[in-house]
């Protein structure tokens, strides 16, 4: 054995490699399609697709790895030394429970979209597998990453690539939407990073489990500094997940895009969310010292003040999609005052429900998104709404396919999309018996035995949860009245193509309701080893070398 | 050395956010500019102000880091610096198309009615 084989011959597919495929599989998928010409849609279709399946594949089995103690050193959790450089210095991915289902909840939202856009959409514009697959790499990478500066980078990359999707389709509505949006989201990174640099100014590590090590040990007078550094950070974290009153650019934004990219951006503020989530029970959970704790305040208010705004809005709604906008805004108001109160304290149950609630929401949320063009859809039909589009962005000539868009059209169209409508509203508003009602049934009675947190406070969080949920249902059945019952007569005419996805995230969320004791159970640990920093600390700063590793192999 | 730079970086940053407030899309791309240089320089000054040193040390033997840059700001400002052109690029072309279709360059796409 002479040592350059062992660098040059490494095991590519040795099974801890596993871990950077889902940054990898989309961004070779993107790449690769920028070859293909703009006319060989079918062929970009299936690399895409088939990428999407790809990332389902290994986020089921990263889950079960971070669920298993399959995991290297028994830490409970995964690493991934990029370069194989020591810990602290290099680049590390990290893979625990919380991280596992954002990847898996990002898969699951990503193959329906793709199905969905393949009825039409993807004609509309240039490059949208592409953008598709990068903005999927961005999300991806932003769950596994370890250290505060990837996060930028990956939250650019994924930023970038919605900055484009967004754009899709063109129109002056999408182009007023997409300067807005591009503005404040240039504007939010701005200031992540401000607080990037002033974090590493303060305590000289960007490492996310070095930082936690690092900040209950803080002397006494640099503390103001990473307090204002996590705040600046936490603005830029809290604009991508829509807290009010940073909130406004939202709603015109996600009406503004198309469909499939509408039920992408569904996980988009999540990702905001899981930041939040992340960092601050890291930095400042319970064992941070002076720090314990730090922003809980802002986010409980801040969160339940999203769930008011965002029920209002439902209410005050009168078409579908800018409800639709205002639900994202609801589901994520709760999971970060649910985060303010696990800062103050909690404990894990009320974690464990928001969590549910969080992925359940955002699957029924996709879902609508996915449903609201089909409903809304005039008796043209898609050929109509398209060609509205087409003509817009002067694809006229280009339609090259030869055949117009003929699919298969799904027989009992309105009863089809009023079971869908109404599935979803069940989940969103809450009510028995599918899994948001599991969600908001688990948070309530968590909140109900909680004795850490003033009553006031608790109290006024569940009533608002209630009723929310009670607007989310006049909101929605309104609007289904009108769609459902009142129409003269004449269907629309909707392509099988268009309400599998749909019926795809419907089954998901089935599944998730059937499965409720397992994805709860699993749910329960996560927010457990979330209010437990020193596992993730220990985990990653434990992490070791491939070349400090005892050989064990036989010639 | 340190007023002088603070000072440059205040004055960056309150133009650009004055800039970004204005309702002209021109201003406000300026405005991202500035901001964009402000927080630049920010992230340098981040590995502490030295004049003339290196960031990349001698191989072995006993390395005085005093006497050296930081370098790990500097290699996160030419990051920041790559990005942030390229997102402004591309507000820019965005900026141009909403232009093109709505005839104004308000941030609105429509002028305020008087």
């Amino acid at each position: 054995m002479n040592p350059a084989s062992d660098l040059f011959a490494p095991d590519l597919f040795a099974p801890e490699h596993l871990m950077i495929a889902p940054i990898l599989i989309p961004f070779i998928a993107g790449a690769l399609m920028l070859l293909y010409d703009e006319r060989q849609r079918r062929a970009k279709l299936g690399i895409s697709i088939g990428s999407a399946l790809a990332l389902l594949l290994v986020s089921i089995e990263l889950l079960n790895r971070a669920k298993g103690s399959h995991l290297p050193g028994d830490t409970g959790i995964g690493f991934y030394l990029l370069g194989d450089w020591a810990v602290p210095f290099g680049i590390v991915l990290v893979l625990d429970r919380l991280s596992a289902m954002m990847l898996m909840l990002t898969a699951l939202l990503a193959v329906p979209a793709l199905i969905y856009s393949a009825a039409g959409w993807h004609k509309q514009g240039q490059h949208f597998q592409s953008l598709f697959q990068f903005l999927l790499m961005g999300l991806n990478g932003a769950f596994l990453t370890g250290d505060l500066f990837n996060l930028f980078v990956f939250f650019e990359v994924l930023l970038a690539a919605s900055y484009g999707l967004l754009l899709h389709g063109s129109g002056q509505l999408r182009v007023r939407a997409g300067l807005h949006y591009i503005a404040v989201n240039l504007t939010a990174s701005l200031l992540f990073l401000l607080g990037v640099s002033l974090i590493y100014g303060v305590t000289g590590t960007l490492n996310m489990a070095q930082l936690s090590l690092v900040i209950p040990n803080l002397p006494a007078a640099d503390r103001p500094l990473l307090h204002a550094a996590a705040a600046l950070m936490g603005i830029a974290f809290l604009i991508k997940s829509g807290m009010w009153p940073l909130s406004f650019w939202l709603s015109t934004a996600y009406m503004a895009g198309a469909a499939p990219v509408a039920a992408m951006f569904a996980i988009m503020t999540k990702v905001g969310v899981y930041v939040v989530m992340r960092l601050s029970l890291l930095l400042f959970g319970a064992g941070a010292g002076a720090s314990a704790g730090f922003g809980a305040e802002v986010l409980i208010a801040g969160g339940m003040a999203t769930v008011t705004f965002g029920f209002l809005g439902v209410l005050a709604s009168q078409g579908v999609g800018r409800m639709a906008a205002h639900l994202v805004l609801i589901s994520s108001g709760t999971a970060l005052a649910v985060t303010g109160f696990a800062l103050m304290g909690a404990g894990s149950a009320l974690l464990a429900g928001a969590l549910y609630y969080l992925v359940s929401s955002t699957l029924a949320t996709s879902a609508l998104f996915l449903l609201i063009e089909p409903m809304s859809r005039e008796e043209g039909g898609i050929a109509a709404m398209l060609a509205l589009t087409a003509d817009a962005y002067g694809l006229d000539d280009v339609e090259d396919d030869g055949a117009p868009e003929v699919g298969f059209a799904i027989p009992g169209t309105l009863t089809i999309l009023g079971l869908c409508f109404g599935a979803c509203l069940l989940v969103l508003a809450g009510l028995p018996p599918l899994s948001g009602f599991l969600g908001k049934f688990a948070m309530l009675s968590a909140g109900l035995d909680q004795s850490s947190v003033a009553a006031p406070l608790i109290w006024g969080f569940m009533a608002l949860l209630l009723l929310s949920g009670l607007a989310t249902l006049i909101g929605m059945i309104r609007i289904g009245i009108r769609t459902f019952w009142v129409t003269d007569g004449a269907a629309p005419k909707v392509l099988a193509l268009e309400i599998a996805p749909v019926i795809v995230l419907i089954g998901m969320i089935l599944l998730l309701t059937i499965k409720a004791q397992h994805s709860i159970r699993y749910m329960e640990d996560t927010a457990r080893a979330l209010l437990t920093p020193a596992i993730y600390t220990e985990g990653v700063m434990s992490a070791p070398r491939v070349v400090d590793q005892p050989k064990d192999d036989t010639p | 050395m340190e007023i002088v730079l603070s000072t440059a970086i205040g004055i960056l940053a309150a133009s650009g956010i004055w800039l970004l407030l204005r309702p002209r899309t021109f201003q406000v791309i300026v405005g991202l500019c500035l901001l964009s240089y402000a927080v630049n320089l920010f992230i340098f000054s981040m590995g502490r102000l030295t004049v003339g040193a290196p960031p990349i040390m001698a191989k072995g033997g006993f390395v005085n880091p005093t006497a050296y840059a930081d370098p790990l700001p500097q290699a996160l400002v030419l990051t920041a610096i790559v990005i942030s052109f390229a997102t402004t690029a591309l507000f820019l072309v965005v900026m141009i198309a909403s232009r093109g279709m709505t005839g104004t360059d308000h941030v609105d796409g429509q002028e305020r009615e008087q």
